[in-house]
C-alpha cells in the first residue's frame, strides 16, 4: 500500500459517510473506511470499528479520527481486539478538519507519524480571524 | 458463600430487571447532563445479555462473563458499552476456568473490573462517573476481606447519591461544567443497580 489509510468514527453514520464523500472528492486514492452509528442508531461500536480498521489495514499505517468521547473508548477497545496492532494511531484532532488534513497528507505519501502530526495541528487552526 | 454459574446468571437477571424497571429514570438522569441514551442503551444491552446467557450451559464463570462482555460491547452504543464491556471482560479473565469463586476470588474479579473501567475511561474518583461508586465499594470489600454484598450495595447507593454534589470532568456531562452539579451521574446509578443486584443474587 502506497498510502496511509484513514478510519473515520462517528456516533452518526451520516456524519462519516458524508465526510468520506467530501474527502474522496479531494483525494480519491487514499483508502478510507468508516464506522458510524450503532445498529442504525446514534452511538459507536467497537466491533464495527475493528472491521473498518481491518478493511484498510496495511503496514504503511492507519490513522483513526473520531468525533466524541466514547468513540475513543471503542476505538481503543477495537485496537485491543485486533490481531495486528502495530502501525495504528488514534489522532487527537477535530474530526472534519483533521480528516481533511490527514487525507491530503496521506495522499502525498507521508508516513503515519507525519500524517498524525499534521492532522493534530488542526487543533491550532484559526478558522476566523477576529 | 458460593458464587457459581447459577449465581452469576441470577446476578445478571436481577440487574436486567432493575435496569428495565429504571430505564426511564436512567434516561431522565442522562437527559439532564448527558445525551439521554443511558437508559435505553443499558436496558437494551442487559436485555440482550440475559437472552444470550439463558440458553447456554456454561462450564465456568470466565466464559459466562466473556459472553456478557461481548454482548455489551456489541449492543451498547454509548459510553457504558465499552466501560461495562471492559469491566466484565476483566472479570472473565480473572475467573477463567473457575466453576465457582470464593469470596476472595470474587472480590479480586470485581477489583479487576474496576481497574478495567478506570483504564478505559481514564477517570478517577471525584469526576462524577461510575468510578465514584465502584472504587469505594471495591475498597470496602477489600478491607473486609470478604464479599459483604449488602454493605457494598448500601455504600454504592450512598456514593451514587453523592455524585449529585460533584462537577463532571468526564464524558458529555463535562461540557456542562458547573451546571452538572445537582444531578446524579447516570453511570453511577446503573452501577449502583449492578451492586444491588449482586447483593440480591447472593442472598439466594
Amino acid at each position: 500500500m502506497k498510502y496511509v489509510s484513514l478510519v473515520l468514527i462517528s456516533h452518526s453514520e451520516e456524519i462519516v459517510s458524508g465526510l468520506k464523500k467530501l474527502l474522496n472528492q479531494v483525494q480519491p486514492d487514499v483508502p478510507i473506511a468508516i464506522a458510524g452509528g450503532n445498529d442504525g442508531e446514534i452511538g459507536t461500536n467497537a466491533f464495527r470499528i475493528k472491521e473498518a480498521i481491518e478493511s484498510v489495514y496495511s503496514e504503511k499505517g492507519v490513522v483513526i479520527l473520531f468525533d466524541l468521547g466514547s468513540a475513543l473508548m471503542n476505538a481503543e477497545l477495537a485496537i485491543e481486539m485486533l490481531e495486528k496492532t502495530g502501525h495504528i494511531a488514534i489522532a487527537d484532532a477535530p474530526l472534519v478538519e483533521g480528516a481533511y488534513i490527514a487525507a491530503v497528507e496521506a495522499g502525498l505519501g507521508k508516513s503515519l507519524d507525519e500524517v498524525v502530526r499534521a492532522c493534530e495541528q488542526a487543533k491550532q487552526m484559526v478558522k476566523v480571524e477576529h | 458463600m458460593a458464587f457459581g454459574v447459577e449465581q452469576a446468571k441470577r446476578w445478571m437477571n436481577i440487574a436486567n430487571d432493575k435496569i428495565q424497571q429504571q430505564k426511564q429514570y436512567l434516561t431522565e438522569l442522562d437527559q439532564a447532563i448527558g445525551d439521554g441514551d443511558h437508559g435505553l442503551n443499558t436496558a437494551r444491552g442487559f436485555q440482550e445479555v440475559v437472552e444470550k446467557i439463558a440458553s447456554v450451559n456454561y462450564e465456568d464463570l470466565g466464559s459466562l462473563f466473556k459472553d456478557v462482555s461481548m454482548t455489551l460491547i456489541a449492543k451498547v452504543g454509548g459510553a457504558s458499552g465499552p466501560l461495562y464491556g471492559t469491566a466484565f471482560l476483566k472479570m472473565s479473565l480473572a475467573l477463567n476456568g473457575k466453576k465457582e469463586a470464593d469470596d476472595k476470588e470474587l472480590v479480586a474479579a470485581l477489583e479487576a473490573a474496576l481497574s478495567g473501567i478506570k483504564a478505559r475511561g481514564k477517570a478517577s474518583v471525584g469526576e462524577k462517573t461510575m468510578v465514584d461508586v465502584w472504587e469505594p465499594v471495591i475498597e470496602l470489600l477489600r478491607e473486609k476481606g470478604s464479599m459483604q454484598a449488602k454493605e457494598a450495595a448500601l455504600l454504592a447507593k450512598e456514593k451514587m447519591e453523592h455524585t449529585k454534589e460533584l462537577e463532571a470532568k468526564k464524558g458529555r456531562a463535562a461540557y456542562l461544567g458547573k451546571r452538572s452539579v445537582g444531578h446524579i451521574d447516570p453511570g453511577s446509578a446503573s452501577s449502583y443497580f449492578l451492586f444491588a443486584a449482586l447483593a440480591e443474587a447472593l442472598e439466594g
